[in-house]
């Protein structure tokens, strides 16, 4: 499509041996926008996340500024600004508040930056100013969901990666996560969300893709996207 | 809230009472901790200058020492990390024939107590190494694997030791010199747990620490996890390397036989025991299992009926350990203190901001 792509990917296929979960699919996302990947269980949209953070291995390509991420390990992948926020949150349970989120800030040295980063995240999240002593594994759904996008903001994440935010939360913590999203993607940082809540993703975002087995079987603009009869029946509930 | 008296506290003996407010005195004190070591290390030279004890209880105390840097070691590997490594006396025995072989064979006659300290060094450099070669590649697979790889390391140690002629076979190296002593027994246990605690504390160590808690999230929080194995695992060999050359020159006679499975599982009892992911609970695991072994000998047959039995129980009653990831004041960094004493607050008084 366009060759300033921040990320892009061509003809990805993930396989779990025999089984495909990703079958040739190929999408672009561009700087300061927020994407959405929309489908239902075992489409493949977390497998396709896997596969830009280098945790499972892949045919294709993945490029992100334009370098090839396929022989990346997945702490260098992080380092260059990709920040996955993975399924299920994946909080240091036994560690801090604070501890978590110095882990984002491992291969960092710029103390003074890191510095600023954890004010912005606390101005951003002050709930969990108020708990950064406590353990991870004692916070709310809700917070944990908002340490783990404190996470990938305290890595430095250009381009942020979220595997189902609004999963296992009450409907006004979905709104608080999609309202925080919103505001860090206004200050620059672009979004690929993976959601199976559609309505909501596809009201956060400028454009969507929806998968099916494996392959995209719509895209568009989300205002396309929200029209479509296919969608409405299939993921918006008619 | 203040000014109300704890109701359900005061039937207790005041002796009790002040006890515990002594105890809360020396625990919360920074300076308590260089004050033991001073007075520790200066006590590890009396004890033998002046037979301050018998020589059987000095010869407890140095296997004390000995099983807190092996309990300590392995519990950077299986407690702070989460893995589960359970060949230690394979890297025990690697230390131990360095070190009695360079002692007995390559050192000049005599020269013994002056060169010990690099025969000591030499043999955690081995067992670092072996460690290191372990652990590449084990370490591309997760979890049980490890324990698999390291039960076959430590059998493969064994017996290449017992068919190396040259190095005694399976009849050891007799006629070790009784190098090790209570001050270097004390020197190295204390570097141990130096030399861990401070890695642990780390930003490297807060690295080991994710692993142990999701390996995956550890990977996309830019934590190079293969990186932070490697270099536990070296380090965690590299004590059980110092330990066992301490422990050959301690036992004057070393043999494949002493470091077999029965040794490993020695030291896991003394890291469960104690409690995984603590350096408290390492140096008390380390120090209870060794006096209750040596206090139960009279039992004879029965020890190892009783002690199993101690194991058992501790485990339905406290199954993390005595001091399972928990730390004691002394060892925590000043900055980190205040974290866990707000969070212990937060914890007895939960709905205070309600």
């Amino acid at each position: 499509m366009n060759n300033h792509a921040l990320l892009s990917i061509k003809d990805l296929f993930v396989s779990y041996g025999n089984i495909k979960a990703v079958k040739g699919i190929s999408f672009d996302v561009h700087e300061g926008e927020i994407v959405t990947l929309i489908g239902a269980n075992g489409a493949g949209k977390s497998s396709t996340l896997r596969a830009i953070s280098g945790m499972v291995p892949y045919t294709g390509q993945i490029a992100y500024k334009g370098t090839d991420l396929r022989k990346m390990e997945a702490d260098k992948i992080v380092a260059l600004g990709i920040a996955q926020v993975p399924e299920g949150r994946g909080i240091f349970g036994n560690l801090t508040v604070m501890e978590n989120l110095k882990l984002a800030t491992w291969q960092r040295k710029d103390k003074p930056e890191i510095e600023r980063d954890f004010e912005r995240v606390f101005s951003i999240f002050p709930r969990l100013k108020e708990r950064s002593n406590q353990l991870g594994g004692t916070l709310s759904g809700g917070e944990q969901q908002m340490l783990a996008v404190a996470r990938a903001l305290m890595s430095r994440g250009k381009l942020m990666l979220l595997d189902e935010p609004s999963m296992g939360l009450a409907p006004v913590l979905v709104r608080e996560i999609f309202r925080v999203l919103k505001e860090i993607n206004q200050s620059g940082t672009t979004i690929l969300l993976v959601e199976q809540n559609a309505n909501m993703a596809l009201r956060l975002a400028h454009r969507g893709y929806v998968l099916e087995t494996g392959t995209i079987a719509l895209s568009g603009t989300t205002a396309e996207l929200l029209g479509n009869p296919r969608v409405k029946e299939a993921y918006l509930g008619g | 809230m203040a000014d109300k008296p704890l109701t359900s506290q005061p039937e207790k003996p005041p002796t009790l009472e002040r006890l515990r407010a002594g105890w809360e005195k020396i625990a919360s004190n920074r300076k308590a901790l260089p004050i033991a070591l001073v007075v520790g290390f200066l006590l590890s030279f009396a004890i033998p200058q002046f037979e301050l004890v018998n020589p059987y209880v000095q010869l407890i105390l140095m296997y004390i020492g000995i099983n807190i840097i092996l309990t300590i070691s392995l519990n950077l590997v299986n407690g702070y990390m989460g893995e589960f490594s359970v060949g230690h006396a394979g890297f025990m025995a690697v230390g131990a024939y360095i070190s009695a072989l360079l002692t007995t064979r390559v050192f000049p006659l005599g020269s013994g107590a002056w060169l010990f300290p690099l025969a000591v060094i030499a043999g955690g450099v081995g067992a670092g190494l072996v460690g290191l070669v372990v652990a590449v590649p084990s370490f591309k697979t997760r979890g049980d694997y490890l324990a698999i790889v390291t039960l076959a390391l430590n059998m493969i140690v064994k017996s290449v030791i017992e068919n190396i002629e040259a190095i005694g076979g399976p009849r050891g190296i007799p006629g070790i010199d009784k190098l090790t002593t209570l001050p270097w027994t004390f020197f190295w246990t204390v570097l141990a747990v130096w030399v861990i605690r401070n890695f642990v504390y780390s930003n490297f160590g807060r690295g080991v620490l994710s692993i142990r808690e999701d390996e995956i999230a550890s990977d996309l929080m830019s934590v190079n996890t293969r990186q932070v194995k490697l270099l536990a695992f070296t380090i965690s060999s590299f004590f059980a390397g110092i330990a066992g050359a301490l422990f050959a020159h301690v036992l004057q006679f070393i043999s494949p036989r002493v470091f077999d499975i029965i040794k490993s599982t020695d030291v896991l009892i003394m890291v469960y025991l104690g409690g995984i992911g603590s350096i408290a609970g390492s140096i008390l695991g380390a120090t209870i299992y060794t006096v209750l072994l040596e206090v139960l000998r009279p039992l004879g047959m029965w020890r190892m009926v009783f002690m199993p039995l101690v194991l058992v129980l501790l485990m339905i009653f406290r199954p993390r350990g005595i001091m399972g990831l928990r730390e004691f004041r002394w060892f925590i960094p000043y900055r980190d203190l205040f974290a866990s004493r707000l969070w212990r607050q937060k914890k007895e008084v939960p709905d205070a901001s309600a």
